[in-house]
């Protein structure tokens, strides 16, 4: 089953059209950092920007920082809002049910196409963003022993270092796409357009990252699925400081957990008169 | 004789609206049984609840001899189901929509699945349509990718919702013949349907459902059985109320209704008469005259089972 998801899901042209869409802000931010020479200055706009002028190896970095606050969300909720909402629009859902597919394996491999589609786009951006980053912009070659770069915290780091802080930075990405991709996979067993399973998460989002600049709402900030997103950033300080990471982890953990939780409680359940 | 479908007390419940009321159905190993009712009367509430779809409020169901929807995983795999209008996903082929359904669940081996792909594309006349993906199929092949999705794995049972439905006359005539010899080779069809003439030429047994009772359950020719009546067509009925004074029940146009059970008698008496006989049958109610009867009447007439 597992695999009839994944192939339902990268032989849509719509799939790798969103991964397309995805790659073409950074490669545009790319070029007109390239032509004008203008990196905003450290600490402004995305984070990391301001480093690739000088070493295009950040450049993945930059680009998932670039597409992480609205487009990667995006994407995620409009696939995984899509996963049960969808077969049940097209009407699909009740011959996969009556073939028999049982309801939680159902549930299981569109939660694993999802991450796996979370896991491939992410890969793709930070990809894409190392191969932008080191043809348009001067670079280190991976494995060297010269100074990759500076930390965020203005000490060295080595290219070794760097890799392995971007794989790190590309995982907890995708743990916090995680969590967009549960409620979208939780919305989507409660309707049957996939739209507004897909609106529902992102405007969880949205009121997570309103609430997050609102000092009324301090107290429940530490408890908002958007307030940890950009902690990858702390991978990049000397040394790499573990708390907002940890408790990022923690949080997408048990919102996920709970949330699909309540999926399954719901679908399982559920009469299907799609 | 085994049943194949058999519900006890079957209960749907949506807030205040009971979709199905306390039904019980009884299909048999080799039947073709007609579900019959008005739309909205609770045909497709009831054929979702056989396959697992909506779980009943009350009530059992038997599938194959197990218990449905616990049973679902064994049961399943051996009934082929059309479900309100087909469902595949337009980006793909049709062939490529078969296999990946016939992969999502058990019972189907992936040695023999192209095999059976095409044997089933064959059967519904769909095995030469290619690459083209489904979006750009009419809607009459769209009904025939769904039967043959259907027919898949060869099920003991065929539940089939309305499987005629965009198809032209020929096409129609096809999946009669096709439903015919499956079931000739020993597969059960439950076909739910409003055309009253596609399940008197089909079936052999009648399920009637009216505001989600059964009203009426029973053979197709029992119920369709001679009145013990005759119809005889002539120009002149009034000369044969002169003739068979007392037996004629009533007159219609040319249509003239006598009681006796003979056509040969009743003949004789009206050619000994001279009158010009065109017509001549056994008066039978049809399906039409039954079902109208059974539903929509008062409440008691409803009740009343033949």
């Amino acid at each position: 089953m597992i695999v009839v998801e994944l192939r339902k899901m990268f032989r849509r042209p719509r799939t790798w059209a969103t991964i397309a869409v995805l790659n073409a802000l950074p490669i545009l931010v790319a070029v007109l950092l390239l032509l004008t020479d203008l990196a905003p200055r450290p600490g402004e706009g995305p984070p990391f920007l301001s480093a690739v002028l000088s070493n295009g190896a950040l450049y993945p970095l930059a680009a998932l920082a670039i597409v992480l606050p609205l487009f990667l969300p995006i994407a995620v909720a409009v696939v995984a809002g899509d996963s049960i909402a969808g077969e049940a629009q097209a009407g699909t859902l009740r011959y996969l049910l009556a073939r028999p597919v049982g309801r939680t394996r159902l549930l299981v491999a569109k939660l694993v196409a999802v991450l796996a589609f979370v896991l491939v786009t992410v890969l793709i951006v930070a990809l894409v963003g190392y191969v932008v980053g080191t043809t348009l912009f001067h670079a280190q070659p991976l494995g060297s022993t010269a100074v990759g770069g500076t930390s965020v915290s203005g000490t060295a780091l080595t290219p070794q270092d760097i890799a392995d802080r971007t794989m790190m930075a590309i995982g907890y990405v995708a743990v916090s796409m995680l969590g967009v991709a549960a409620f979208a996979l939780f919305f989507s067993t409660l309707t049957d357009s996939p739209l507004g399973a897909t609106m529902g998460a992102l405007a969880v989002l949205v009121a997570s990252s309103l609430l997050f600049t609102l000092d009324a709402a301090s107290p429940i900030a530490p408890y908002l699925p958007t307030r940890y997103w950009l902690a990858f950033v702390d991978l990049f300080r000397d040394p790499i400081q573990w708390r907002d990471l940890t408790r990022g982890l923690a949080l997408q953990g048990v919102y996920v957990g709970v949330l699909l939780a309540a999926a399954w409680a719901n679908f399982t359940t559920k009469d299907v008169t799609s | 004789m085994s049943a194949v479908i058999s519900t006890r007390g079957l209960v749907k419940q949506y807030g205040r609206l009971r979709a199905v009321d306390g039904i019980d159905l009884d299909v048999q190993a080799g039947d073709v049984y007609g579900f019959l009712g008005a739309n909205g009367s609770g045909k497709t509430t009831t054929v979702r609840m056989l396959l697992g779809l909506v779980l009943p409020t009350s009530g059992e169901i038997d599938l194959l001899g197990e218990r449905m929807p616990r049973a679902g995983r064994r049961v399943l795999p051996r009934v082929g189901a059309l479900i309100e209008g087909p469902a595949h996903y337009g980006h793909l082929s049709g062939r490529e929509n078969l296999s990946l359904l016939d992969a999502a669940g058990r019972g189907g081996s992936w040695r023999t699945r192209r095999r059976r792909v095409d044997e089933a594309l064959d059967q519904v006349g769909l095995g030469g349509v290619g690459r083209r993906p489904v979006k750009a199929y009419s809607l009459g092949m769209r009904q025939r990718l769904g039967l043959a999705g259907a027919l898949l794995r060869r099920p003991e049972l065929l539940v089939l919702d309305e499987p005629t439905n965009g198809l032209d006359p020929q096409g129609i005539s096809e999946v009669r013949e096709l439903l015919l010899e499956l079931h000739r080779t020993g597969t059960t069809v439950f076909l739910s349907s409003h055309l009253l003439a596609e399940v008197e030429q089909l079936c052999s047994r009648v399920g009637v459902l009216d505001r989600g009772r059964l009203v009426l359950q029973d053979e197709l020719a029992t119920l369709t059985a001679p009145t013990g009546s005759t119809v005889v067509y002539t120009p002149t009925p009034d000369r044969v109320r002169g003739t068979l004074d007392g037996r004629v029940a009533s007159i219609d146009g040319e249509r003239v209704i006598v009681r006796g059970s003979d056509p040969a008698e009743v003949n004789a008496l009206l050619v000994g008469a001279g009158i010009p006989v065109t017509g001549l049958a056994l008066d039978r109610p049809t399906l039409e005259e039954v079902v109208l009867a059974a539903a929509g009447t008062s409440p008691d007439r409803v009740e009343a089972r033949p």
